[in-house]
């Protein structure tokens, strides 16, 4: 679910990204906050990154099918609505957090993603559907090469606007070609039915019984956790290093004979890929395809998420997506609690909203995954100096 | 983000079918509470749930969140009248910002945690279609869209809990295209469509009269307010008649842009864009001396389906005035509150056909059985069978003249595909007592 | 020919109004190197002030002038209280801080004013000239927003260029520490560049009511094309802003007006006029050669 970073290595890499206050905190947060179900002593791990994740792995997805088990039906369906926002901000996790390139965009690409998950399911008789998801990670990925490209010439505020742009026009796609995409009502997914499996799965665990909310739910589990997998593997890898270089060291990367285009590239290449899956599960969950669902408004979101969670991390986003999945209906439902008519209750939303974003970024500028981080290390740094001799 | 067409009401004087009063005495207000059990999701004995999802904030909000707190006030009133059958309406509705991704959200939160026994007049297409299999898969009454796509009662056999409410644009395009037909058969028309269902199945069904006479078909997207090469291009094309299938911020933006252009052609606007008394008052406010005419939409046509704010003697109009003085809130009683309140009419017309301990699927039957017979505010009456679910089947035209509307064609029949346009012989219902329905149960 | 006259005069009024905000963005981005996505609802805030002082029966120019002057507070206030704490620290933060502000100010003004629409009436006629026997669609309500637009950009060049103001706010937004041993009170003139370019937005927000309807979210597709136009004239450049504007709103205008369906197409547009833009120029049309690192 997180990419367990030793604190060995967090510590490395403060080291070598010091001196630059700003960035030290999303560069903590990058090297991960370690996995709460994972035991905290190091020594009990295995010693391979490959290996650690996978029992992690292991761990989470016992953990994701206990949470899907004692909760009810909406909480379910939430967090069917959580496992979307999630991958798609792992991918932007990747892109933001560790090449330092901004995107308000990548609502488009879940876009595509959905679209071709549409497209896919509408036929008489659809291929299965790990195939129908992959070629929405295919075809999304191609998208995203082709930004990529574009991109990586651009920085800051040049490739904010030209992802915002994105994030508009590329939804506009599918009122033009209507008779294809369904125009602005969309297309309507009917999302296969749950194997039979699924139902023997459920009831042996807790009895309960195999909605398809639930199967929606179990399948966006399962592709997060793959994602997030895969996504903490390549994190820890050479290439995530690299990314970090282009993104810390831009000058001395490049004097190493860094391609950075190259590499820029790559990274928008991999969000795209964490975003199209997004999109297909998006459409899924929804059950349509529409451009009224791809707004800005999207983009915008997966950007809170990461920022709010913690930049860098793939914890981080995953809290930050939980706060949008579950802050809106918490915040309308207690407004509705003091009396609040409905319409009263749903403005305070947003109003609520806007207000934990400023109120986060001014109080815990590392999101919350760095924050905790941070005050973690600073614990152990007084703890280390008190007792120079552990380890 | 984008403002679809779902639903406002305007019309003129209103014929509504009837022979006696509809109903005995099972159904009506008050009741006995003695006999009502839990029985299904979201009854109690004292108690029916139900629940909605409309747009609250963000850019359809305007106008379109008008529309629960209409039907809010009536349930109010209606409860303090104690409710059908001894049970009180409790009504949620949700903000969904109209954004499908958030439908499908509100309306699981309503399903699975507040557990209602309906969800009644969710608004929009692409907003609704995003829950339409979840409820039909669930067994969950859909009732009452806002919203005339086809998609909600055509076809029964696939959603059998869902039903329409209002006229659906393609019947409305014949009505149109049949008048202008018989009383402006040499006028060149241009069509100002919105460009999705809305436009396109007024488009088919206008078409079905007038096809050889219209000279242009110009497409607005919704959210780009520069309808400039539009407007120019219906002028460039020589239509002096103009039918517009648009949401009322358009029919704004339209005339706004042919008054600049110095182009008069005679307007029709279908009824979800016309709402002369909004959109009216708004283009009269920029006047201050500026805009020489001073009601822009003077002359142009519109269609009904239900009474308007701008009859004050419909007494429909009157009881739902004083139902938004007792029970509402803020505001004036508009058209789209008297769309929520209409709404929530024929819903408690369904819930007492239902009878005294009603459960969903005997809902669904009961609005199948009875439902083509039920008499209200709405001008024409309902399509409902086990065949079809489509809403109310007909329109009346009329014209506005300065701050008002006046009849100009009664209320006509229709319906989608080729069937022929009738005129509707009942008459205006009259009001029951308290405004609230009085129907027969229906289920044994 | 005629057809050809209005769609290109209606182009021009919509970028003249995309320019106005883009004019705002620029005015924040030299002052401070923030992109301010709260832009719109600030302007939208002011917008509803003016309005409630018109229809309580003042003058249009008297709503101008206390919506103008609020926008002055209100982008003081929210420079103190807010984006000062997140000044100097990572950049995306402060782009989370103003689309946090963006929602809770939309959200704010729909609870205080509501959210149904609203006319908001011009001093300036709807209707187009005469010329010869037809009306063009340019009306004396669009030539008071071109005007409008052109003096403000004008004065923002004035300032920039010519003052000892506008220079100092640009050496805080670039270097602060450069300002500060320069003798440059940077804080205050941080403070001044969201205050001024609060102004700006409030103008152009009121520019773009005028003889519309408004309602909370009325600016919310202007965000999109305004920053689309500041991107595209190059961030740093007030002239780049209008340019960019005129070439946005001109070329929709023709999309949308020689395109079968092309209204449909206009938000496609503008994303391929960006690209097709920065792909040549990667920091807008009137790039300095330092803006392009931002």
């Amino acid at each position: 679910m997180s990419d367990l970073q030793s604190p060995t290595n967090t510590t490395a890499e403060g080291t070598r990204t010091g001196g630059k206050a700003a960035e030290e905190a999303p560069t903590a947060a990058t090297a991960g906050a370690d996995q709460p179900t994972a035991t905290p002593r190091r020594s009990l791990l295995p010693s391979s990154t490959l290996l650690r994740h996978l029992l992690v792995l292991l761990l989470a997805a016992v953990g994701a099918v206990v949470l899907l088990e004692i909760t009810d039906p909406f909480t379910n369906s939430q967090l069917a609505t959580l496992t979307y926002y999630a991958i798609a901000a792992g991918g932007l996790t990747v892109l933001t957090g560790m090449n330092g390139q901004i995107s308000l965009g990548h609502g488009a690409l879940m876009a595509v993603g959905a679209y071709t998950t549409a497209l896919f399911l509408s036929a008489d008789e659809p291929l299965p559907l790990p195939l129908i998801l992959l070629a929405a990670i295919v075809t999304a990925t191609a998208v995203g090469a082709l930004v990529g490209v574009a991109a990586a010439r651009l920085h800051g505020p040049y490739l904010a606007g030209a992802t915002l742009a994105l994030a508009v026009g590329l939804p506009g796609l599918a009122i033009y070609f209507h008779d294809v995409l369904g125009g602005e009502q969309g297309m309507r997914v009917r999302a296969p039915r749950a194997p039979e499996a699924f139902d023997s799965f459920i009831s042996a665990v807790s009895g309960n019984s195999a909605t398809n909310t639930k199967w929606l739910a179990y399948l966006g589990a399962i592709c997060l956790l793959i994602t997030y997998f895969l996504l903490a593997n390549l994190i820890r890898s050479r290439i995530g290093r690299t990314w970090r270089a282009v993104r810390d060291q831009e000058v001395a990367a490049e004097l190493a004979g860094i391609n950075l285009g190259a590499w820029r590239v790559l990274a928008f290449v991999v969000s795209a890929a964490a975003a199209g899956l997004a999109g297909g599960v998006l459409a899924l969950v929804v059950r349509l395809a529409a451009p009224s669902g791809f707004t800005l408004v999207l983009s915008l979101s997966l950007l809170t998420a990461i920022v709010i969670g913690g930049l860098g991390s793939l914890l981080g986003a995953l809290l930050g997506s939980a706060l949008l999945v579950f802050l809106p209906p918490f915040v309308t439902d207690l407004g509705a609690g003091w009396g609040l008519d409905n319409t009263e209750a749903a403005q305070l939303a947003p109003f609520v909203y806007g207000v934990v974003l400023i109120v986060a970024m001014i109080f815990a500028p590392a999101g919350f995954v760095g924050t905790l981080r941070m005050r973690w290390l600073t614990r152990r740094a007084k703890r280390a100096a008190a007792q120079p001799s552990r380890g | 983000m984008t403002v679809i067409a779902a639903a406002t009401a305007a019309s003129t004087l209103a014929a509504c079918g009837g022979s006696d009063d509809g109903g005995g005495d099972g159904g009506g207000g008050g009741g006995d509470a003695s006999a009502n059990e839990a029985s299904d999701i979201g009854i109690t004995e004292d108690s029916i749930k139900l629940g909605a999802h409309f747009p609250l904030t963000g850019v359809a909000a305007p106008g379109y969140s008008e529309i629960p707190t209409g039907a809010q006030a009536y349930f109010d009133c209606l409860n303090n009248e104690g409710g059908v059958n001894g049970r009180t309406i409790e009504y949620i509705y949700r903000d969904d910002a109209y954004n499908p991704t958030n439908t499908s959200q509100v309306v699981n939160q309503l399903v699975l945690e507040d557990e209602v026994f309906a969800i009644v007049g969710g608004l929009g297409t692409p907003t609704h279609s995003a829950v339409l299999d979840f409820l039909n898969s669930e067994g969950v009454p859909d009732l009452f869209v806002s919203s005339g796509s086809l998609l909600w009662g055509d076809d029964p056999e696939t959603n059998p809990y869902t039903f329409g409410w209002q006229t659906d644009y393609e019947s409305e395009g014949k009505i149109i295209g049949d008048y202008i037909a018989e009383n402006f058969p040499d006028a060149q028309v241009g069509l100002f469509l919105q460009d999705d269902d809305f436009g396109e199945d007024g488009e088919a069904g206008i078409r079905e009269y007038i096809d050889d006479q219209i000279v242009a078909a110009e497409r607005y997207t919704p959210g780009n307010t520069n309808v400039g090469p539009q407007i120019a291009a219906l002028q460039a094309a020589g239509a002096d008649f103009v039918v517009g299938f648009n949401v009322p911020s358009y029919t704004a933006l339209s005339q706004l842009t042919a008054l600049q252009l110095g182009y008069d052609p005679q307007w029709f606007y279908s009824n979800v864009g016309s709402d002369p008394t909004l959109v009216g008052s708004l283009l009269n406010n920029f006047s201050q001396g500026q805009v020489s005419d001073a009601s822009l939409l003077d002359g142009a046509l519109t269609t009904d389906y239900l009474p308007t704010v701008d009859e004050p003697d419909n007494p429909w109009v009157q009881e739902f005035q004083r139902i938004w003085d007792e029970c509402g809130g803020d505001g004036e009683l508009t058209n789209y509150r008297i769309y929520g309140m209409s709404q929530a009419y024929t819903t408690v017309q369904a819930l007492q056909a239902a009878g005294q301990n009603p459960t969903r699927d005997g809902l669904v039957e009961a609005i199948e059985i009875a439902g083509g017979d039920w008499e209200g505010p709405v001008l024409a009456p309902f399509r409902y069978s086990e065949d079809s679910h489509m809403g109310t089947s007909g329109m009346s035209i009329s014209r506005v003249t300065g701050d008002t509307t006046e009849e100009v064609v009664p209320v006509q029949l229709t319906d989608i595909g080729d069937a022929e346009i009738e005129p509707f012989d009942g008459e205006m219902a009259e009001v029951p007592e308290n405004g609230i329905p009085n129907e027969e149960s229906v289920i044994d | 020919m005629q057809y050809f006259v209005n769609v290109t005069l209606t182009g021009l009024t919509e970028g003249m109004v995309y320019s106005a905000f883009a004019l705002a963005l620029v005015l924040i981005w030299r002052s401070t190197r923030i992109v301010n996505f709260a832009q719109g609802s600030m302007a939208a805030a002011t917008t509803f002030i003016a309005l409630a002082l018109i229809q309580a029966g003042q003058s249009y120019w008297v709503a101008l002038i206390v919506a103008l002057l609020s926008g002055l507070l209100l982008g003081a206030i929210v420079e103190r209280v807010v984006i000062r704490r997140v000044e100097g620290g990572p950049e995306l933060n402060a782009v989370i801080v103003t689309l946090g502000l963006f929602v809770a100010i939309q959200a704010a003004i729909a609870i205080v004013f509501g959210s149904a629409f609203q006319s908001f009436p011009t001093p300036f006629g709807l209707e187009g000239f005469q010329v010869g026997d037809n009306r063009i669609a340019l009306t004396p309500n669009s030539v008071w927003v071109i005007a409008a637009v052109l003096v403000t950009m004008a004065l923002l060049v004035v300032l920039f260029r010519f003052t000892r103001i506008g220079l100092a706010m640009r050496a805080s937004a670039f270097g602060q520490e450069v300002a500060r041993l320069l003798g440059v009170r940077v804080g205050r003139m941080l403070t001044l560049g969201w205050a001024l370019a609060a102004v700006v937005g409030s103008l152009a927000g009121l520019l773009i009511a005028g003889g519309e309807f408004v309602y909370p979210a009325y600016m919310d597709s202007l965000i999109v094309f305004g920053f689309v136009a500041a991107v595209l004239g190059g961030l740093d450049s007030p002239i780049g802003a209008i340019v960019g504007g005129l070439i946005l709103g001109l070329a929709l205008s023709y999309v949308s007006g020689y395109v079968e369906r092309g209204s449909a197409l206009v938000n496609v547009a503008a994303l391929v006029i960006l690209m097709v833009v920065l792909l040549v120029r990667p920091g807008g049309l009137f790039a300095s050669s330092t803006a392009r690192r931002a």
